[in-house]
Formats: structure tokens, sequence, C-alpha cells
């Protein structure tokens, strides 16, 4: 049955490369996902991350981190 | 109506749902590959050929569908003045972009067992190329400028060009003579050899569904 599979009467070599570059395809643009949002994560983490109290306030009263706060003081 | 696409919105569901939408993924991933690579018969003319149809098929059906989300959110965005639409389908070009190529390249494989070359000018695979390019100028134009004015307008102006090239794309088949086959839909209604067809078509379909969505709520 593997050889069937393997072999699939002459177009296997087609087929299971069709296959394989689609998944591969996923993999890479999950990858390539991956590193953007580490990297954006730790840019983040970079800029807020250590704030002193007079930087956080200021941080906190701007619109756009209150938004993404509400969801967190929320949860 | 906006509300939705605020950002707290948008992290409810961004920071929870990825874990579920990927095991959904896996799963819904095995059974089309069971489905297309054992459990699918072959086809009378083109023998095993037709199992790279599962992947091609829905690759280009999302393709179309992820170019046309993006015009019309990049649109609305402009409309509205409602900058996260603009985001959110910034969020969706790599995905797009990977499943043209993704569509491209199984057509390619396939087109060397049964047509015998892997490529020709045909009216669908040269639009199916051009819509490729209208990606790769989207991407790019989020890159170059940096005024976020100026990168509205242009990856907008960008997606209303390319829009033209959708109903060409679906259209080639019936419009010209062409080598590409018709529409693989109207192909399964009418010529419907088993169940075994459209479910891996289907389950093909939902598979690469759920992990464009998966990324799409990563990148987003």
């Amino acid at each position: 049955m593997i050889n069937e599979l393997l072999f699939m009467n002459g177009y296997g070599a087609y087929v299971l490369s069709a296959f394989s570059f689609t998944l591969l395809s996923f993999g890479a643009l999950y990858l390539v996902t991956k590193i953007q949002y580490v990297k954006e994560q730790n840019k983040f983490v970079a800029k807020f991350g250590s704030l002193n109290t007079e930087k956080a306030k200021l941080a906190k009263s701007q619109r756009i981190n209150k938004e993404i706060l509400a969801n967190v003081t929320n949860n | 109506m906006f509300k939705l696409f605020q950002p707290n919105k948008i992290f409810q569901i961004t920071s929870k749902a990825p874990k579920y939408v990927l095991f959904l993924f896996v799963v819904v991933l095995s059974v089309g590959l069971t489905e297309a690579l054992i459990l699918s018969p072959e086809d009378y003319k083109q023998s095993d050929a037709v199992r790279i149809m599962y992947v091609h098929v829905p690759a280009a059906w999302i393709s179309l569908g992820i170019f046309s989300s993006i015009t019309f959110l990049s649109i609305s965005g402009f409309i509205f003045k409602n900058k996260n639409l603009f985001l959110i389908s910034k969020s969706l070009a790599p995905s797009g972009f990977v499943f043209n190529i993704i569509a491209l390249v199984t057509g390619s494989i396939w087109g060397k067992p049964t047509w015998g070359t892997w490529w020709a000018w045909d009216a669908r695979i040269t639009s199916m190329l051009i819509l490729a390019l209208f990606y790769a100028m989207y991407l790019i134009s989020w890159r170059i400028y940096e005024k976020e004015e100026k990168i509205f307008k242009i990856s907008t102006i960008v997606t209303i060009l390319g829009i033209i090239n959708i109903p060409i794309i679906k259209y080639s088949v019936d419009w010209w003579n062409t080598l590409h086959q018709p529409a693989s839909i109207n192909y399964l209604i009418k010529k419907f050899n088993s169940l075994i067809n459209a479910f891996s078509f289907i389950n093909n379909d939902c598979g690469i569904c759920t992990f464009f969505i998966a990324n799409f709520l990563n990148e987003i």
C-alpha cells in the first residue's frame, strides 16, 4: 500500500511534490508571521517594558494604549 | 458598526482564538490529506494526477477571495476613514500571495504530465500570474512609503486596479478558447465521479481556510 501511495501509477513524484510544496509554503508563511510577531512583541517590551512611573502614566493616557489595555483590565 | 474593528475587540479574539483554530486546522487538514491521497479514486483520464487538483483549486479560490476581501476592506477604509480596515487588509495580503503562488506552482506541476508542459501562456494562467504581481505590488506599497496616508492611497489604488483582473480570471475559460479546463465546480456537478471528490475539495478548502485564519490572527 505504501508503494502504491509513493508510486501512484507513475504520477507519485508530481503529486507528492505538489503536496510537499503546499505544506512547506504553509510552514514558511507561519514561520515568517511568527518571527514578525516576536519582533514586534520585543519592540513593544523594549519600549514599554521598563518605564518609570511618569512614562507609564503618559503611555497609558495615549488613546491607542487605552483601547488595548481595556482588554487586559477586563480579563 | 465599526466597534467590532477597535483594537481591544480585535485583541480579545486574536489573543484566544489561534490555538483553537490551529487545532481545527490540523484535524481538517489530516482528514483532507487522507481523502485526497488515499480514499479518492483516480480519474479515468488523468489517473492519479487528479489528486493535485485537491490543493490547486482551493488555493486558487482562496487567493481570489482574499484579493477581493482586500479590495473591499481598502475601499471601505477609505470611505469610512477607519485605519483598522487597512491594517486587516495588510494582514490578509501575505496569505493571499502565498496561496496564489501555490496555485501557480501546483498548476504547473499538474500541467507537466497532463498537458506535457510546465507552463503555457493560457488566459487563466497568465491572469493568475498578473494577480500575483498585483499582490506583490500591494505588499511592496506597504514597505516603500513612510507616510501612512500615502500608503493607504497607493495600496487602495493597487487593489482597485487588481480587482478588474478577478472576473477576467474567473470567466477567462468561458470567454476564450483556452487550454485550461472549465470551472471545477461546474465540472464536478456535471461529471460527478464520487462523493469523495466533493468531500476532498471541501475538506482541503476548509483546511486551507483554517490555516489562513490562524496565520491571519497571528499577523494582526
